[in-house]
């Protein structure tokens, strides 16, 4: 620690320099936080996602329907726990940018499978009261500036009632939400009792959209998977039974190769930023040849010129990589920047310690160069320089 | 004092001075111009994925071309129409004729399951079911390997598109709708358009296999002439015994590309706008030590009598001259990688899969370049200030 002085005069040698280099370590950074921040939000907490529940849809894509019916044969399989059904109403609320998603659920069952959904308990009684009723996520009502008791209007774009008329009207009974960080709290549900009574006949009455079911024993899903398509197969609807975590992933799949080609895209800037960086680094300890010389002369050891360069340059990279991280922790944490579009935008604190990891690495592999440099230097040649 | 040309040939002195120092520099020259490269690369990448899409998107509907869905619906997915409907509709005033009758084809959606061949897992491919009029309707309809399929049997065409990012789409492999095995008869392309990333079938077969009765999603009718749209929809709008969302293909496929390119473009413009203020940093820290280098040698320019103007303009130049040289390798680098790259990806409005390439277009090259200058002349501005302000005589002094 006794050199820390002089590491520090090192740093404030060329200030500019200095802080150019530090405000440009700063932004690779800040970009190395939004970089996680898609990756979350496009993945959308796929990792975190229920081992013990499965997603059961239409064998042939997602819009076709499955009998309500097919609930209580799923029941009855060795090692489901529970089973319950959400349908896509595909509504508008005001304006088609205003996108969240809606299904009506059967609201005990619904709320027993996903505990990730927090309902207080005089709320989640007014709905199962109120036939009407909806509850909504934290984050869309307060977008819409939603109260309890409001009368929300949407229009489905699927979905007519017996009069022919497109637009439903749900009572505002609750809020959820989420018990955890990256649980979605957009969505608003509805009583599928209500919905399946009101609904057009002809026009999928008693059809539902897909099952959500628990499984007593994870280690025993993909089991569990095989015997509930088994016991729809020759069917007139066939099903496909995944792990929630793979259903939600193939959705993040469907957008596809674009977060493949924007993160690759990024990992090589966020290389050439740190190119940069290293460059200026090494530049300014080959500019001090001649001052390490005479450390050498008054009696500093190999090992303590390597130690007093490498401090400098992990020293600058630290200070930049948690400087920059803060930045972005702050920056993301006012929300999705595309309004609407990427629900679960934040930055994971995993990938923050990754990020400071990297810094230090940072340092590491840019000051090494220049550090063995500046222990071989001999010092009569470095003296010369002078 | 100096006039006009005097003051050209200072610049031109000093630049050159500039200039031919580069090599002498190696290392933070080319830090920096790497630095512009990375950001312009990145700009132009990003961005042409939405131009991809977008072009994809344009390149499915011509002015003369109408799309007919149920009032409210907002796409083919959602929609809903009759057969009396889409009589109606084929009957309609502007639509155009020949001697087999209206071109007018009413059409039905739906999404089958198929695995991406990149990522393996399953997608939302889309499944149409056409009339007989439907290769009219659109333009640049072309069957490129094996045929049409043949009228009421359980048969399909694929586009491109699909065919290249789906497996099992091959001609002479087999598809899954509904309890039947479809054999896969043709392929075709549409101009790069959105039907390619489809797969075709006849509609009343399709009707059969998905229980849709007698009832369409939509109807694709092509007009007398771009004007008759006005006449076209009037007619179906205010008759009474239809409930119809009548619109140009143009204006429905640029309403469809919007959620997709407006999450890419905000992407896009939000990280190369922190790599360009982290390419600032870089180019500054270059210009910085190029004008230190050079304390000496610029201060004995200005006592022999040159102006400081000569000087701000022409450290201003030379970080330009870098930048446009970083951002020209970016250009240059985004063009070869990304230009025509084949992908995929999810239109939310039809909750399906649609194919594009990307497309590096002119506009994006400029825009590239644009961003380079801005970059070198932020990044020179500042160095060039401190170099003219520099005393004359302790800077000498340093000799």
């Amino acid at each position: 620690m006794k050199f820390a002085y002089l590491i520090w005069s090192n740093l404030r040698r060329k200030k500019t320099r200095t802080v150019l280099t530090l405000l440009s370590i700063v932004v690779a950074f800040i970009l190395f936080g939004f970089l996680s921040a898609i990756k979350q939000a496009l993945t959308g907490g796929v990792v975190l996602e229920g081992a013990n529940r499965l997603i059961v849809r239409h064998k042939v894509s997602i819009i076709q329907l499955l009998p309500q019916s097919y609930q209580q044969r799923m029941q009855r399989i060795a090692g489901v726990a529970a089973a319950t059904h959400q349908t896509w109403f595909g509504g508008i609320y005001q304006d088609p940018k205003n996108f969240f998603m809606q299904t009506p659920v059967v609201p005990e069952e619904f709320l027993d499978m996903h505990p990730e959904f927090v309902v207080p308990a005089d709320q989640r009684k007014a709905w199962l009261e109120t036939r009407t009723g909806a509850i909504v996520g934290r984050k869309t009502a307060e977008r819409f500036n939603w109260k309890i008791g409001d009368k929300v209007p949407i229009k489905s774009t699927i979905w007519s009632q017996k009069d022919g008329s497109f637009l439903w009207t749900f009572d505002v009974v609750g809020f959820y939400d989420g018990r955890d960080k990256n649980t979605d709290t957009t969505a608003l549900f509805f009583r599928y009792d209500y919905f399946d009574e009101a609904r057009r006949p002809g026009w999928g009455k008693g059809q539902v959209g897909w099952y959500t079911i628990r499984v007593t024993d994870p280690s025993r899903a993909a089991e569990v998977a095989k015997l509930v398509d088994a016991e729809f197969e020759n069917s007139s609807a066939e099903t496909k039974t995944e792990p929630e975590g793979a259903f939600v992933q193939s959705w993040a799949n469907q957008i596809g190769d674009i977060a493949l080609i924007t993160a690759s895209i990024l990992g090589a800037v966020f290389f050439t930023i740190l190119l940069v960086t290293g460059n200026t680094i090494s530049q300014s300890v080959r500019e001090r040849t001649g001052e390490l010389g005479v450390l050498k002369a008054i009696g500093f050891t190999n090992a303590q010129v390597l130690g007093l360069v490498l401090a400098e340059s992990c020293l600058l990279a630290l200070l930049g990589g948690i400087v920059g991280l803060g930045l972005a922790w702050f920056l993301t944490s006012r929300g999705d920047p595309t309004g609407g579009l990427l629900p679960l935008f934040f930055f994971p604190v995993h990938d923050v310690l990754i990020g400071v990891g990297l810094s230090l690495v940072l340092g590491l592999v840019t000051g090494l160069f220049p550090a063995l440099q500046a222990m071989r230097l001999r010092v009569a040649e470095a003296l010369r320089r002078i | 004092m100096a006039g006009p040309a005097n003051w050209i040939s200072q610049i031109a002195a000093v630049t050159k001075f500039g200039l031919l120092s580069m090599p002498q520099r190696r290392g933070s020259v080319s830090a920096a111009a790497f630095g512009i490269a990375g950001v312009v690369a990145v700009l132009v990448g990003v961005l042409s994925i939405a131009a991809g899409f977008r072009n994809a998107m344009s390149a499915s509907g011509s002015p003369d071309a109408a799309l007919v869905l149920r009032s409210g619906a907002d796409s083919e997915m959602v929609s809903g129409l009759g057969r009396p409907s889409t009589r109606i509709i084929a009957d309609a005033p502007g639509v155009a004729r020949t001697a087999a009758g209206p071109l007018a084809s009413a059409e039905l959606f739906v999404i089958i399951s198929l695995p991406k061949i990149s990522t393996g897992s399953d997608v939302n491919v889309p499944l149409r079911g056409v009339e007989r009029a439907a290769l009219l309707v659109r333009d640049k309809m072309k069957i490129v390997d094996g045929r049409m399929f043949d009228w009421g049997k359980n048969e399909v065409i694929v586009g491109l598109g699909a065919a290249r990012e789906f497996s099992g789409l091959r001609v002479g492999d087999r598809i899954k709708v509904g309890r039947y095995d479809w054999p896969v008869v043709g392929v075709f392309t549409a101009g790069g358009g959105a039907a390619e990333s489809e797969i075709w079938s006849d509609a009343a077969v399709l009707q059969a296999a998905y229980n849709r009765g007698d009832s369409f999603q939509s109807v694709y009718v092509r007009l007398k002439s771009p004007d008759s749209f006005n006449a076209f929809k009037d007619a179906l709008t205010t008759d009474p015994r239809l409930s119809a969302e009548v619109m140009r293909q143009t204006d429905y496929f640029a309403d469809q590309s919007t959620a997709v390119t407006k999450l890419i473009t905000t992407l896009g413009y939000l990280i190369a706008s922190l790599m360009a203020v982290g390419a600032v940093f870089g180019a500054l820290n270059t210009m910085y030590s190029s004008v230190s280098a050079r304390t000496r040698e610029i201060a004995t320019l200005r006592a022999l009598g040159f102006g400081s103007g000569a000087v701000v303009v022409s450290v201003m130049l030379e970080s330009v001259v870098l930048a446009l040289l970083g951002g020209a390798i970016g250009a240059v680098l985004s063009y070869v990688v990304f230009n025509g790259f084949h992908t995929a990806t999810m239109n939310w409005q039809s909750f399906s899969q649609i194919t594009f390439s990307l497309a590096v277009t002119p506009q994006l090259l400029v825009q590239g370049v644009v961003w380079a200058t801005l970059i070198g002349a932020i990044g020179g501005l500042f160095p060039a200030i401190r170099a003219a302000r520099q005393p004359i005589a302790a800077a000498l002094r340093e000799l």
